[in-house]
């Protein structure tokens, strides 16, 4: 197997140093280390391969928006090396042929490791348990069950599901939208949605759930994750249920660190997405919440859709956006330009918690030698325009297109592999 | 003016003169010379997504006094309910050549991308769009206010005009706000707090929950319609109760002050919102609004596809 020396790169927020990878792991971390391949690191940042516990991959089913290797090509470009696919396909991942079929499509593409997410409820209809622990113990050995999409909005199913997967070591993560709260909502219930005149979708159906659930976790003694949580009122919650030692862990999105809601004034679906883009104030509190820890990960909540179903009218338009292929660098700009994290707080965000979040072995490990060599390689000072006709998914709808993004990852190594080198896909 | 997608798009300036224009092609046509000349080989698509006879009708009105081609697109029984897009829909007009697009959607925001997705290159009306705008029912509306209160010219400052009913769900209501405040009028909102939007303290407006603390001072009450189905939602208990409390009746309309005129965007519930005696009375200028649509409409479509032309 080809060994690699990776020079002069800066480990997180380290000294320059060099990285060797020889058959899959990290060999060596030192100075004048030596390779079968140089890549050279100058100026570089190398942070643990990034783990997405929240994607959309949209294969079995809607194989035109994605596929699980377009999906896996996607994750490489943006410097992951593990991606959960969502249990939202056709069929619905909810039993364990489901997901065995779609863990086996990520080993065949074999360029992340893609984790099945399996539905909390049977077709995602909220009425009845899915079969849960026939999914832990398939071979895709499923840990993190969801309907995202939806919301597992009946109290008692909720708690059920919680105290079900404590038998193995699952997680709920729960997509908190209160459903009768937000019926044909269109964006945040705001000034804004009153002046567009576009159906709000208020904050507290968000808050509202979130605070059940914490407290339906706290009595069960369950562990919970919140999915893409986006409000100032949920960051204030999360924060309050771990004061109390409420096992509960939280997301945040790229895009809701990035954007606020004023964009949707153009009517221009590109940013419809579900829960939609919030105020300024929210999105001060989301970085802050991610910043002190209180936000555990960025998810990418990756959806991609195909143009006609978002080259149409806001009201009619399809929610979601891409986001691997950007999360990097908007999690750069947003967070770490700005002063508010460290690239060792990125590895954390992006890597290390969402591995733990997962119970992924082998993901988010420290860049150390004997670790499995799931890197990524990160040029904070280049610059791109984004565009959406470049997009390795195969959907098109990414919200940054026309926008400069800073940085740029020039290599992605999954299990000692180059899946990215000089920022292209390797095959 | 490219597009008329928002009365938020009008400034003082070009409020007025819409209003004039509308004027002086009321008086040419009322001089009997039949059809205007000014837009003759001109096209005007109206694509109507909602059924609304009487938008529908004022427009082509509007355009075949102008001496315009007209061709009116309905989602009902064409290629529209078979499930074709808003983008398709939208290329076909372009490729048979529309100057300008009438359009009413049910889905807010549908004008705006119909002018900016780079679907067509003509004019844009926003002919009501959703539960956002109704641009030339503001204009029509401003109209019918400044001739019966104003003299049939200048702005409307200092009138006091209140608007009653589903403001939540209103695009009539939006666009009068926006541009009767352009115009100078206060405007002042008046329903049950379920059927006001979210954030309605930072527009442009006063509001009260109560109609009757509203008369008095009012030279103008605008009732919107109510949807009897709005009690299913728990907007409000019954039509009864939002009849007692926000209806208008002879009891009201008698409080009013003696010039203050009594408008209605139609079509009305007669018996909820609006009494018959009310819609029927000689306050009442729903009539009038109704002709003077025509003639508002007839102006946007000459500034926006007459050029510099003199009306006359």
């Amino acid at each position: 197997m080809t060994s690699y020396v990776i020079k002069d790169v800066s480990i997180l927020d380290g000294k320059p140093t060099d990285i060797l990878i020889r058959d899959g792991v990290i060999a060596e971390v030192g100075s004048g280390l030596k390779g079968d391949e140089v890549i050279d690191g100058a100026g570089c940042i190398a942070l643990p391969g990034l783990v997405d516990l929240h994607t959309h991959l949209r294969e079995p089913g809607r194989e035109d928006a994605e596929t699980i290797l377009s999906g896996s090509r996607a994750a490489a470009k943006g410097g992951f090396t593990a991606v959960h696919a969502m249990a939202n396909t056709d069929p619905v991942a909810d039993t364990a042929g489901v997901v065995e079929q779609v863990w086996r499509l990520g080993q065949e593409a074999g360029l992340v490791d893609v984790r099945p997410v399996g539905a909390v409820t049977m077709g995602l209809e909220g009425t009845a348990l899915a079969e849960l622990g026939a999914m832990a113990d398939s071979a895709a050995g499923v840990r993190v069950f969801s309907d995202d999409g939806k919301c597992v909005h009946d109290a008692m199913l909720m708690r059920r599901a919680l105290e079900y997967v404590k038998a193995f070591d699952g997680v709920v993560a729960q997509h908190a939208q209160e459903p009768r709260l937000t019926q044909g909502a269109q964006m945040n219930e705001g000034v804004l949605s009153g002046k567009l005149g576009l159906a709000g979708w208020p904050a507290v159906a968000e808050e509202a759930i979130i605070a059940r659930d914490v407290l339906l976790a706290h009595h069960v003694g369950s562990r919970l994750h919140i999915c893409h949580l986006s409000t100032a009122g949920s960051v204030e919650i999360i924060r309050w249920a771990k004061s109390r030692g409420i096992n509960v862990t939280a997301e945040v999105t790229p895009h809701h660190l990035y954007f606020t809601d004023e964009v949707v004034e153009s009517y221009d679906p590109i940013y419809k997405v579900n829960p939609p883009l919030r105020t300024a104030a929210d999105v001060a509190a989301v970085r802050a919440g991610l910043a002190d820890g209180t936000i555990n990960i960025v998810a990418t909540d990756h959806a991609p859709h195909p143009s006609e179903d978002k080259d149409c009218e806001w009201t009619a338009a399809a929610f979601g956006m891409t986001g691997l292929e950007s999360a990097l660098s908007v999690v750069y700009e947003t967070m770490v330009v700005t002063g508010l994290m460290n690239w060792a707080a990125v590895a954390d965000r992006m890597s290390v918690q969402p591995a733990l979040i997962g119970r992924v072995s082998d993901q988010g490990q420290p860049i150390a030698a004997g670790s499995p060599a799931n890197l990524v390689i990160f040029d904070p000072r280049a610059s791109e325009v984004v565009e959406a006709r470049k997009t390795v998914s195969a959907s098109r709808n990414t919200p940054y297109a026309g926008r400069t993004l800073p940085g740029k990852v020039v290599a992605t190594f999954y299990r000692g592999k180059p899946t990215v080198r000089n920022g292209e896909l390797s095959a | 003016m490219k597009h008329l997608l928002s009365a938020a798009d009008l400034t003082h300036e070009s409020a007025l003169q819409i209003l004039d224009t509308a004027k002086q092609l009321t008086l040419a046509t009322e001089q009997g010379v039949g059809k205007l000349p000014p837009l003759r080989g001109r096209t005007v698509v109206n694509l109507f997504y909602e059924d609304s006879t009487r938008t529908r009708i004022s427009f082509e009105a509007a355009a075949k006094r102008l001496s315009a081609d007209v061709i009116n697109f309905s989602a009902v029984g064409s290629s529209v309910s078979k499930g074709e897009s808003l983008k398709d829909t939208a290329l076909t007009l372009e490729a048979m050549g529309a100057d300008a697009v009438v359009i009413r959607h049910n889905n807010s925001g549908a004008p705006h991308r119909l002018a900016n997705a780079g679907w067509i290159s003509g004019g844009v009306v926003n002919a009501g769009d959703g539960t956002h705008e109704h641009p030339t029912q503001a204009l029509l509306d401003a109209y019918t206010l400044r001739e019966n209160l104003r003299g049939g010219e200048g702005d409307l400052t200092g009138l006091n005009v209140t608007i009653v009913g589903d403001v939540l769900h209103s695009r009539v209501a939006r666009s009068n706000v926006l541009l009767l405040n352009t115009l100078g009028a206060k405007v002042r909102l008046v329903a049950p707090p379920t059927l006001l939007p979210y954030g309605i303290e930072d527009w442009d407006c006063e509001v009260s929950y109560d109609l009757d603390a509203s008369l008095e001072g009012s030279d103008a009450v605008m009732m919107l319609r109510v949807q009897r189905e709005r009690m299913n939602a728990a907007y409000f208990p019954t039509s009864h109760e939002y009849s007692n409390r926000y209806g208008l009746n002879v009891t009201r309309m008698n409080r009013l002050s003696q010039d203050a005129v009594i408008m209605h965007p139609g079509p009305m519930n007669r018996g909820m919102e609006i009494s018959a005696d009310v819609a029927d009375s000689n306050r009442s200028v729903i009539v009038e609004q109704v002709a003077n649509g025509v003639s508002v409409r007839m102006a946007v479509l000459y500034l926006m596809l007459g050029g510099s032309e003199s009306v006359k």
